[in-house]
């Protein structure tokens, strides 16, 4: 640029010029690698998040491909064998001390005669392998291609499996909380679509152009959030029609559960907004003649865009918690539909805990599901300020 | 670099009686209740070619006026007369569209490059984004002139694809500068430029934006809060104050003969630099007054060391002084006090000699 020693070096003498090789550029380490780069090497430091990505990785695959993974269909039922405890798939035999394949002992209901129970006996003369890749119900891939393939069931298609136990019409507890999985995991996802395409558009709108219109929605936000949460969710999804089919049923809670999550997104990016819009990147695209809508593409989205996914993967688990809740408390997904939520509504009754307390099962799926959510929030919200060490 | 001037008609832009007034809204109804006036009647011309610095306290509106000329902001009132080829247009009453052809011509260069470069972005496309803007050429000649314009201001081509963070403070205000001169404006408004930056590379930067309003014939409006920066790249020095303008003079008359104590206060609080060593100083204390409700008469006399009744009633106006019209004023007492130069017309001859 000057040449050395010319009369602008000499001009600004006084600024103390040393050789100092400032200009010289990368530094060190963290100055080579890209934004994404820093953000992931970030989150790969949280090993709590990690895993618990790849847990809901592994959750959400076996609920997509429920078919496949369940032994039986969430509907098939048998009057022989309802609410049989869980059975114990084992590889020795008492008895004799041998070891086998995989193999379980059926049950037979034998009524107590003083309690009037049905009571499950073991016949441990009746050994049933375990087979993989067995024939079974008929079910479609993704609701597409036929097939009757399951990862695993019993061998003898006359004495059925059940290794969470099964419910009052004798249907399988474990078929049924992998396809329950299928309505409660994704009402999480759908629920969080709508949270931020609606929060981060009435948000951006209202932090960036302020006036009468964020007045209106601030206050709006502030009714709405001034509700205690669930009895807002009961209210709102009291009022679906009961005679709506289930899959509008299904959408119509999505939307009531989106209903208040929305606020605390659009909150979260109002803030964002307002605070970037004062940047001075962005008042150097408008100096230079930017439109709005490449602004807000180009400047406040990009670098929104992690805190959205953050406050979005934290609104996951509430989602799922509130549609349980609804569903707990029957006013939520209906029958034929299953999710995690509707089949603890057997344990509704404190009766059932105690006689038959495998019917909680679907309960340690949701904390699963929404503690693990939980530990992902984390470890992105330490992605999102790549920059900080 | 001394402007030739026929004529007041040449100026490049002509700021009339500019003031931007921020309303302070409070309570539920956001009822105004008063005003920051943070510009309050401010009127100067730039000719093309010159650079002028335009000084004053934090907080005394230099970056209002700035974000006016680009118009961030809308000014309360006043106008701001920028010469096009089509004659001369007030900046001040375009609308959206009416403004899109002259921000082509009117470009910012920002103090803090950590915040003026979208980190999110590439080095390259941040460059090319006021040529985007403009759909200034294709995609591969935007491209190729970002790569000219990177080693035009000492980055290297190689930079392209770099993120703001793997730059250095003085890189990042290189790119800042190469964003700004992009669309090849004639008009620059430097607010700070080098104030963010490590002293090492101030220098190096002054250096870069004098060498470049050489070779590419731009005018600059240089905003610093001292005057030892504005010191050597300015042709003419303004002086604010609250909102107002107390002094405007060739840079070398600041100097050697400041005319309004608000100069002479802000001299003093350069460290000297010159043969002689100390003489005795007045140094401005306390704080600049709050611009919500500036003080009666001369808005500088709660602070001023010559104050006198008159300077406490009377708004004084910025006048040419009789003897030197390039030097304007707004003091009451500009004839009767002497004020303490920087340094004597013999000193800076000692300095200049010494520098060469
Ligand atoms: N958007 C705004 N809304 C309200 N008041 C503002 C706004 N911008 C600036 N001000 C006020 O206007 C006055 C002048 O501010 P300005 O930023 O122009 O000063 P400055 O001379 O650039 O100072 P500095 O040296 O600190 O950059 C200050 O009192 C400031 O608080
Ligand atoms: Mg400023």
């Amino acid at each position: 640029m000057n040449k050395p020693g010319g009369a602008g070096e000499r001009r600004f003498k006084r600024f103390g010029l040393r050789k100092k090789n400032i200009e010289s550029g990368i530094q060190d380490e963290y100055q080579l690698l890209t934004v994404r780069q820093l953000m992931i090497r970030k989150f790969l430091r949280n090993r709590m998040a990690l895993l618990s990505f790849i847990a809901l990785v592994i959750i959400y695959f076996v609920t997509l491909f429920a078919g496949f993974f369940a032994p039986y269909t969430a509907r098939t039922s048998d009057s022989k064998l309802t609410y049989s405890p869980p059975m114990a798939i084992r590889l020795r035999d008492p008895e004799s001390g041998r070891f086998h394949l995989p193999f379980f002992y059926p049950l037979r209901g034998q009524r107590n005669m003083e309690t009037f129970q049905l009571e499950y006996v073991e016949q441990l003369d009746q050994r049933v392998p375990i087979a993989f890749f067995v024939k079974g119900d008929p079910y479609k891939v993704l609701g597409v291609i036929e097939s009757d393939i399951h990862l695993f069931g019993s061998s003898n298609p006359d004495e059925r499996l059940h290794i969470m136990g099964s419910d009052v019409r004798g249907r399988d507890l474990f078929s049924r909380i992998i396809y329950g999985g299928q309505v409660s995991l994704s009402v999480g996802i759908f629920g969080v679509l709508i949270t931020i395409a609606v929060g981060s558009v009435i948000g951006t709108l209202s932090g960036y152009f302020g006036g009468v219109v964020d007045d209106v929605v601030q206050r709006l936000i502030e009714t709405i959030r001034s509700f205690p949460q669930l009895p807002l969710w009961m209210a709102l999804a009291a009022a679906i029609p009961p005679q709506w089919p289930p899959e509008w049923v299904y959408a119509g809670i999505v939307i009531v559960l989106a209903f208040i999550n929305w606020t605390g997104l659009s909150r979260e990016v109002r803030g964002l907004v307002l605070s970037l819009k004062e940047r001075d990147f962005v008042y150097a695209a408008e100096a230079s003649g930017a439109s709005t809508a490449r602004i807000v593409r180009k400047h406040l989205l990009p670098n929104m865009a992690s805190h959205i996914i953050v406050t979005a993967t934290l609104a996951v688990p509430v989602t799922i918690l509130g549609e349980s809740a609804l569903s707990f408390l029957g006013i939520g997904v209906r029958p034929p539909m299953v999710s995690w939520g509707l089949l603890l509504n057997d344990a509704i009754k404190i009766q059932n805990i105690v006689l038959y307390p495998w019917t909680l099962f679907p309960g340690i799926f949701i904390v699963v599901a929404v503690i693990a959510y939980n530990f992902l929030g984390d470890g992105l919200r330490d992605m999102v300020d790549p920059f900080s060490r | 670099m001394s402007p030739v001037r026929a004529a007041t008609n040449d100026a490049l832009l002509e700021i009339e009686d500019l003031r931007l007034h921020f309303p302070i809204k409070a309570g539920l109804l956001k009822k105004t209740v008063a005003h920051v006036k943070a510009v309050d009647g401010v009127s100067f011309s730039v000719y093309p070619g010159e650079t002028v610095g335009l000084v004053g306290e934090s907080g005394s509106g230099k970056t209002t006026i700035g974000r006016c000329i680009v118009r961030l902001y809308k000014p309360t009132t006043g106008s701001i007369g920028f010469r096009t080829a089509q004659g001369v247009v007030d900046i001040a009453q375009l609308d959206k569209r009416a403004l899109q052809p002259i921000r082509r011509d009117i470009q910012m260069l920002f103090q803090d490059p950590n915040s003026s470069l979208n980190a999110r972005m590439r080095v390259g496309d941040i460059i090319a984004e006021p040529l985007e803007i403009h759909a200034i050429g294709t995609r591969d000649e935007r491209r190729s002139r970002v790569e000219d314009l990177l080693e035009q201001v000492g980055l290297g081509a190689e930079m392209y694809n770099r993120f703001p963070h793997q730059l250095s403070g003085g890189q990042r205000q290189r790119v800042g500068v190469a964003r700004a001169l992009s669309i090849e404006p004639r008009l620059v408004i430097c607010d700070e430029p080098v104030s963010a930056l490590d002293v090492s590379v101030q220098a190096q930067v002054l250096n870069l934006l004098s060498d470049l309003q050489g070779e590419l014939g731009l005018t600059y409006v240089f905003i610093a809060h001292d005057l030892s920066v504005v010191e050597y790249i300015s042709d003419r020095v303004m002086v604010m104050y609250l909102g107002k303008l107390m002094e405007t003079a060739p840079t070398k008359r600041i100097f050697e003969r400041p005319t309004h104590p608000y100069t002479e206060a802000l001299l003093n609080s350069i460290p000297k630099r010159v043969r002689g060593g100390h003489r005795k100083r007045f140094v401005l204390t306390g704080d600049i007054p709050s611009p919500v409700n500036p003080p009666s008469g001369c808005v500088f006399h709660t602070r001023c060391q010559y104050v006198k009744d008159i300077c406490r009633t009377e708004t004084p106006a910025l006048r040419p002084l009789p003897d030197d019209p390039e030097t304007s004023v707004a003091c009451h007492l500009a004839e009767e006090v002497a004020l303490e130069p920087y340094y004597t017309a013999e000193e800076r001859r000692d300095l200049e000699s010494d520098r060469a």
